[in-house]
């Protein structure tokens, strides 16, 4: 008991005096997720937008693909970009493993599927209700797709906050293509999962402290986000 | 600028599931004037008025525009029964249709502006569009369809849940674009509307065209039992 009690204690202390390796570590966590929301969302707005109001032959399987890779394991699709970007795989003369990039890799792999769905959806009830009226004022494809997106601008931030509240808590996968090195591909989840191995708390539940207040910040503002949607009713 | 009009139908059937919703329907849509397109409930007016816009594909038969098809959809609107309204500002709604068309944002809201004082909404132009009362909203709707000055305007009963205030301001704006020379197709189910707008009057019974005549002709000398039972007041089923 008293051992968490001092845990908790330095974990404080580490927070108010923005420790340089908790302060490193959080950042390199936040560079990691976000450039893999941004990454993700990329593509997976327009993809949303496709298969909301497009009639393709492909559309069903891309749909079905989707929501199998959005159950899949994070340690799954960790050891898939370990094998691709291993020395002896097709990308590893390009010498990502173990490096930053490819723990945004394996998490645009992880949030693209979710964003994408949630994107679909909310997408695909606004293109119901705009889709006489788009056909009507003779809007070109790429009108409507921009159309869609820009006024279903709060739900995709929702979609995207969601992408960002997985990415950050990820631990399999970018424990597997980081390796967790200390200086390098050292972020919040997997640097918790080492110290409490060795016994050293203090670190582990200072980020997790930080941790926690991201994740909330990020419930906080979707709430708000669908709050605000449900009641301006547009 | 060359014509869309006229516009032809020829032998145009519409079918859902087996069923027969419209036709054999033969016509022209020629130039300048006000067409009623009049009938009961479920007669398919709804549904004739989509198949000439392009929204509902014939099952047999072809509707055709004298111009290309890209330039025959560009130079029509349409007023839904329910109006649509993006989910944007009132000002928003009416630039839409411009911007969409590569018109600069500081000349639509320009034309826009000028459009909101005629329909004497200024003063809502930042307010949510879905936001204005149903009179209203039909207003902008309105003013959205007509705001790139379209050769064609079909209206879909544009005044069916419309008080009478609010259906005199439409019935205005409606009076001016055709006499600004915008072909109108008009359907309604309201005796009185037809009477007071109508050119000629095409009359729908269970998907088929029962008369198609100058309203004068049509009001003062109908050739149908259906049409006399309807002109009478009584019920048409
Ligand atoms: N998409 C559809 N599928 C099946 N039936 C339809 C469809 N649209 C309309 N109908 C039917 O077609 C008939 C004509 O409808 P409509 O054109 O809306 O009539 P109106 O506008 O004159 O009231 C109605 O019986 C209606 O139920
Ligand atoms: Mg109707």
């Amino acid at each position: 008991m008293l051992e968490i009690w001092l845990g908790i204690k330095s974990a404080f202390w580490l927070i108010v005096t923005l420790d340089a390796d908790l302060i490193e570590i959080a950042c390199r966590s936040l560079v990691v997720t976000l450039s893999a929301v941004a990454i993700a969302a990329a593509i997976a707005l327009p993809l949303g937008a496709w298969l909301a109001i497009g009639r393709y032959r492909f559309r069903r399987l891309v749909i079905a693909v989707l929501n199998a890779l959005m159950g899949l394991p994070p340690v799954v699709v960790g050891l898939v970009v370990y094998l691709m970007l291993s020395r002896s795989g097709p990308f590893g003369v390009m010498g990502l493993l173990f490096t930053p990039w490819a723990m945004i890799i394996a998490q645009v792999i992880i949030l693209t599927p979710l964003i994408a769905s949630i994107a679909h959806q909310s997408i695909r009830d606004l293109w119901a209700e705009y889709h006489d009226l788009l056909i009507s004022l003779n809007t070109s494809r790429s009108q409507r797709i921009k159309t869609l997106l820009w006024d279903s601008r709060r739900a995709l931030l929702t979609a995207a906050l969601a992408g960002f509240g997985r990415g950050i808590g990820e631990v399999g996968a970018i424990m597997i293509v980081g390796g967790n090195i200390d200086h390098a591909t050292r972020v919040m989840t997997t640097a918790i999962a080492l110290e409490t191995s060795k016994g050293d708390f203090a670190l582990a539940i200072g980020l997790g402290f930080v941790l926690i207040a991201m994740a909330f910040a990020v419930n906080i503002t979707i709430h708000m986000l669908s709050g605000t949607e449900v009641r301006d009713r547009w | 600028m060359v014509s869309i009009l006229p516009l032809s139908l020829n032998d145009v059937t519409v079918e859902r599931d087996g069923k027969r919703l419209l036709g054999p329907v033969s016509l022209d849509i020629r130039a300048d004037a006000l067409t009623i397109v009049l009938g009961p409930n479920g007669a398919g007016k709804s549904t004739l008025l989509r198949l000439m816009h392009g929204l509902v594909k014939p099952t047999s038969g072809r509707v055709r525009f004298a111009a290309p098809r890209g330039e025959a959809y560009a130079h029509q609107a349409f007023v839904f029964q329910t109006p649509i309204m993006l989910r944007r500002t009132v000002l928003g709604n009416l630039c839409y249709p411009l911007t969409a068309h590569g018109i600069s944002h500081a000349e639509a809201e320009k034309k826009a502006l000028t459009w909101l004082k005629t329909l004497g909404l200024d003063g809502h132009e930042t307010q949510r569009a879905s936001q204005l009362s149903g009179g209203e909203r039909q207003k902008l709707a309105l003013a959205r369809a007509l705001i790139r000055k379209p050769e064609l305007l079909f209206l879909d009963e544009p005044c069916a849940n419309l008080d009478g205030a609010a259906t005199q301001d439409i019935e205005r704006l409606i009076g001016e674009a055709r006499a600004g020379g915008t072909r109108i197709l008009m359907a309604t189910h309201d005796l009185g509307q037809a009477r007071r707008l109508a050119d000629d009057v095409l009359f729908l019974h269970h998907g088929e065209v029962l008369e198609h005549a100058p309203a004068k002709a049509f009001f003062e000398a109908p050739q149908t039992d259906e049409v006399k039972a309807f002109l009478n007041g009584d019920l048409v089923i």
